[in-house]
């Protein structure tokens, strides 16, 4: 990991994976998006709002994944001193956030007419809630650091502390009675039919190509950004 | 080296008992935290009649009974091992079907009964195409629909 702590070796790798990331999410989402609303069939009690499926659960299911890259960043931010850590803890919580809310939201409208409620305050619903709130304390703390480009000490450790709501989230079905179903998909297999497994399947993999390229995109540009500070200090001192 | 396996270790002790604190606070949270009560629950903490409380599960087949004024319905939840017989009016969600997962809110009377004033249909975690289902949503009511478990 270390051979890109170099920002210039990791910038020479950043730049196309972007590009490639990008694209390839956008093909794999558009052809799940579009199997999905066009040719997937509609759900037996469901019926059609069972289509909000192939994009409620990818964007939860970032949501919870990019807590997890933070956590994991800040530990490598904490213990190994990887410079580029803190930068990429930094460039998901923007889209983590909005992933998140874009989770509520399509949760929400998917609810209202198979549960016959807009929002309801069970363990499911309340957690990833709290993940939201997390999101936006999590930047408002990385806005407040100043850091060259990094995050603060004090950020990273609550990255750390704030993941322990992950597997809160995951289990939060199974411990506590909850309106939300329980997983569907679990180590024992599917209970979701390969009729609707296959656009899913290509939806998650697309939005999370894209996440990976919204990363990258702005990873480069907080470097970018340190990189224009650290110049426009050199010109001052001159 | 020795300061990065210090910070290393520290980490690792730090997580161990964040998670240990996380867990211990989410199964003391066991009762309260949950959304609703189960019938079972009913039937071993009695609660007050009056006191608005929820109760979920599933809606036992065969017992979905349409009152003549056609809003009024009457039903039995059931967990496997407690039944409780409800009573709502109004319009129930698309969802509230025999054999699939209800949530309601209101309370019990006197008699036992449970009056709900709202009700939330809960999906399970199956997922099937209308076609495998061998199911005609359009002719007949859903409630009348018995659902093949």
């Amino acid at each position: 990991m270390h051979a890109y702590a170099n920002p210039t070796r990791f910038l020479a790798l950043a730049k196309p994976l972007t590009a490639w990331l990008l694209v390839g999410g956008i093909l794999f989402a558009v052809i799940g998006a579009g199997y999905g609303l066009f040719f997937a069939p509609a759900d037996r009690l469901m019926g059609e709002s069972v289509r909000i499926m192939y994009i409620h659960v990818p964007t939860v299911w970032l949501s919870m994944g990019g807590w997890t890259g933070i956590a994991i960043a800040s530990i490598m931010q904490l213990v190994w001193r990887h410079p580029l850590a803190a930068v990429a803890a930094r460039a998901i919580a923007v889209p983590g956030a909005l992933f998140t809310a874009f989770g509520l939201i399509t949760g929400s409208i998917w609810a209202r007419p198979t549960w016959g409620t807009w929002w309801v305050w069970d363990g499911r619903v309340t957690s990833v809630l709290v993940l939201f709130f997390l999101y936006l304390a999590y930047i408002a703390l990385a806005n407040a650091s100043g850091e060259k480009g990094g995050v603060s000490r004090v950020t990273a450790i609550f990255g750390i502390v704030g993941a322990i709501n992950i597997p809160i989230i995951n289990r939060s079905v199974v411990w506590w009675n909850s309106l939300h179903q329980k997983a569907s998909i679990t180590v024992s297999g599917s209970s979701i039919d390969n009729a609707f497994l296959w656009p899913l399947g290509f939806t998650v993999s697309g939005f999370s190509l894209i996440f990976g390229a919204i990363v990258l995109m702005r990873m480069r540009a907080i470097l970018a950004e340190t990189k224009i500070e650290a110049r426009l200090r050199r010109m001052t001192a001159e | 080296m020795k300061a990065k396996h210090q910070r290393l270790t520290l980490a690792v002790l730090a997580l161990v008992a964040l998670i240990g604190a996380g867990l211990l606070a989410a199964f003391a949270l066991k009762d309260q935290a949950s959304y609703f009560y189960t019938p079972s629950d009913i039937a071993t903490k009695n609660p007050e009649v009056g006191t608005a409380i929820r109760l979920g599960g599933m809606v036992e087949v065969g017992s979905v009974k349409k009152a003549d004024d056609g809003v009024t319905v009457q039903f039995v939840v059931q967990d496997g091992t407690a039944r409780q017989n409800v009573m709502y009016t109004g319009i129930t969600p698309d969802l509230f079907v025999e054999g699939s997962g209800v949530v309601a809110d209101g309370k019990l009377d006197a008699d036992g009964l449970f009056i709900a004033d709202t009700l939330l249909a809960k999906h399970d975690e199956n997922y099937v195409p209308r076609e495998l289902e061998g199911i005609d949503m359009s002719s007949t009511s859903k409630v009348e629909d018995t659902l093949v478990q």
